[in-house]
Parts: C-alpha cells; sequence; structure tokens
C-alpha cells in the first residue's frame, strides 16, 4: 500500500522525536541556552547528539540513493540568497522563543497538549502568510519586467 | 564551560537520533522523498495534489507519543508558554519555514546529511538566531 511508507516514516520520525526528549521545549530551550554553560545549572547538549545519530543514518541512506532498486533523491537546491536567511532568522527566532519546531510541534498534539494545537495553527497561519508574501513578491517582479 | 550533567541524557538522545535517521532513510529510498516536517505540513496548510502521503506522515507522528509511552515510558511535555508568546512564535516557525523552505529536519538533518551548502547557511542562521532569541530573552530581559 502506497501510504504504509509514509505513515511508517511519520511513526519512526515520532518515535525518535519523544525517545530523544526533543517533544520537551523545555530540553530544546536547555540546549539554546548557550549562557548556562557559563554559570548556573550548566548546558544540556543532548540536541547536538540527536543530530549527530540523526546525520549518521542519514548521511548512508543519501550515499544509497538511485543505487539498485533504491528511490534517488530530488536534486540539490544551490539558490543562497537574503530570502533564505531571512526565513532561516524567523524560524530561528520563533524557535528561541517557545522551544518549538514543526515536528515537534506535530508530534505534541499527539500527547493531546492544548498549547502544541495553538502553536500549530499559528504555524498554519505563517505558512499561509509566507505564500501570500511569495505571490504578490512574483507578480510584482512579473509586472516590473512587462514595463 | 559547564555541563548540566543531571539533564544530559547522551543515549537515549543517540538512539532517538538514529530513529529520526531511519525516518529519513525510509521516505528518501522508497518515496525518493525529503523529510522536512514543515514541507509536509505546509502542503497540508495549504493543500495542493499531493495531500495524501503527507496526511499519512502526520498521522504516523501523531500516532507515535502514545507508542512512546508504552516502548519508552515517555510523559507528556510541559509547554510552558503564555498562549500570546505561542501564537507569535507558531506564526514566526510557519512563516520562517517557508520563507527559508526547510526548518530543522528538512535543512539541519537532511541537507547537512547531503552536505547541502545552501542547508549549511540556513541551519547555521536558525542555530545562531535560535542562540541569540533565548541569550536575550532569558538572560539580558529576564
Amino acid at each position: 500500500m502506497k501510504l504504509l511508507v509514509p505513515l511508517l516514516s511519520g511513526l519512526l520520525f515520532g518515535l525518535g522525536l519523544c525517545l530523544a526528549g526533543m517533544t520537551d521545549p523545555q530540553k530544546v530551550l536547555a540546549f539554546l541556552d548557550i549562557g548556562s554553560a557559563f554559570g548556573g545549572p550548566g548546558w544540556d547538549p543532548s540536541l547536538a547528539l540527536v543530530m549527530g545519530g540523526a546525520l549518521a543514518v542519514a548521511f548512508v541512506a543519501f550515499r544509497l540513493a538511485g543505487r539498485g532498486s533504491f528511490a534517488a533523491a530530488p536534486p540539490v537546491l544551490q539558490r543562497i540568497d537574503g530570502r533564505l536567511y531571512a526565513g532561516a532568522a524567523i524560524f530561528g527566532v520563533g524557535w528561541g522563543l517557545v522551544g518549538l519546531c514543526p515536528g515537534p510541534a506535530l508530534a505534541d498534539l499527539g500527547f493531546g497538549d492544548v498549547r502544541a494545537a495553538l502553536f500549530v495553527l499559528a504555524m498554519a497561519a505563517g505558512v499561509r502568510a509566507a505564500h501570500f508574501v511569495l505571490a504578490h513578491a512574483r507578480s510584482a517582479r512579473l509586472a516590473a519586467e512587462d514595463s | 564551560m559547564q555541563i548540566d550533567w543531571a539533564h544530559f541524557t547522551p543515549l537515549s538522545a543517540l538512539a532517538g537520533g538514529a530513529l529520526i535517521g531511519l525516518a529519513v532513510a525510509l521516505l528518501l529510498l522508497r518515496e525518493g522523498r525529503i523529510l522536512g516536517a514543515s514541507g509536509i505540513f505546509a502542503g497540508l496548510a495549504q493543500p495542493r495534489a499531493d495531500f495524501d502521503w503527507r496526511l499519512a506522515f502526520l498521522a504516523g507522528l501523531v500516532a507515535a507519543p502514545a507508542l512512546a509511552g508504552l516502548l519508552f515510558g515517555v510523559n507528556a511535555p510541559r509547554i510552558a508558554a503564555s498562549p500570546n508568546v505561542l501564537i507569535v512564535a507558531g506564526f514566526l516557525v510557519g512563516l520562517g519555514a517557508r520563507l527559508g523552505n526547510g526548518c530543522t529536519s528538512g535543512h539541519g538533518i537532511c541537507g547537512l546529511a547531503r552536505l547541502s551548502k545552501r542547508s549549511l547557511a540556513a541551519t547555521a542562521t536558525f542555530m545562531a538566531a535560535g542562540f541569540a532569541t533565548v541569550f536575550v530573552f532569558r538572560h539580558l530581559l529576564g
């Protein structure tokens, strides 16, 4: 069945986030609080090891992609511009405010958390705002080229 | 440099990370898709043609905490932020992830794993912004 693979992938992703403690915003904030490394209770580097473990497995997966019966990876995008930096910076500020990024926020819906649901609704509004801004910028650029 | 040894959990962090890596591998090698949580979510927040596989992924993700409770004894986390802060932060996360074409999973894990310079630029930027934001709110204003 075609939907079984994405279902299992989502399940594995969520189990990994839960086991690693990344569904807990306090644990994420304890990593992002670099100031705590210089006094106070100290710094919790766990998130770096989560990324390390994930990267080690994903690195091998991307080497295998496109070989034998494995599907090929989509092309790597190259564009590095102001939009990329601005988007990443806005994202990082939102992430640092609460300690939630999209994956853990969606997983936290599974704990029945009303606050996670509020965050996810606001995230959907942010996505739609981004699409609006990008569509507007595109039509303005086309109009400028026409004139 | 001082480590919070009471809360540092290296083994579960590495094992959880490896599970996340397996989720990436499964979606990539069987479907040829990149596991980017914000990209998958964006296709649901603003529905497009390929709706069904995104919904299946989300269903698996939302089902995970119940299974994690049984397997690992994981408890529900405590989200401390006030409703107003949650709304502002969620909006910024959704807006920024779409403008920057990715988040912690898409750029930070998939992009870095395939040695993408673009993802390295994005990851370095959102990490720096995250560190700076927490520093400002906990140590300058807090």
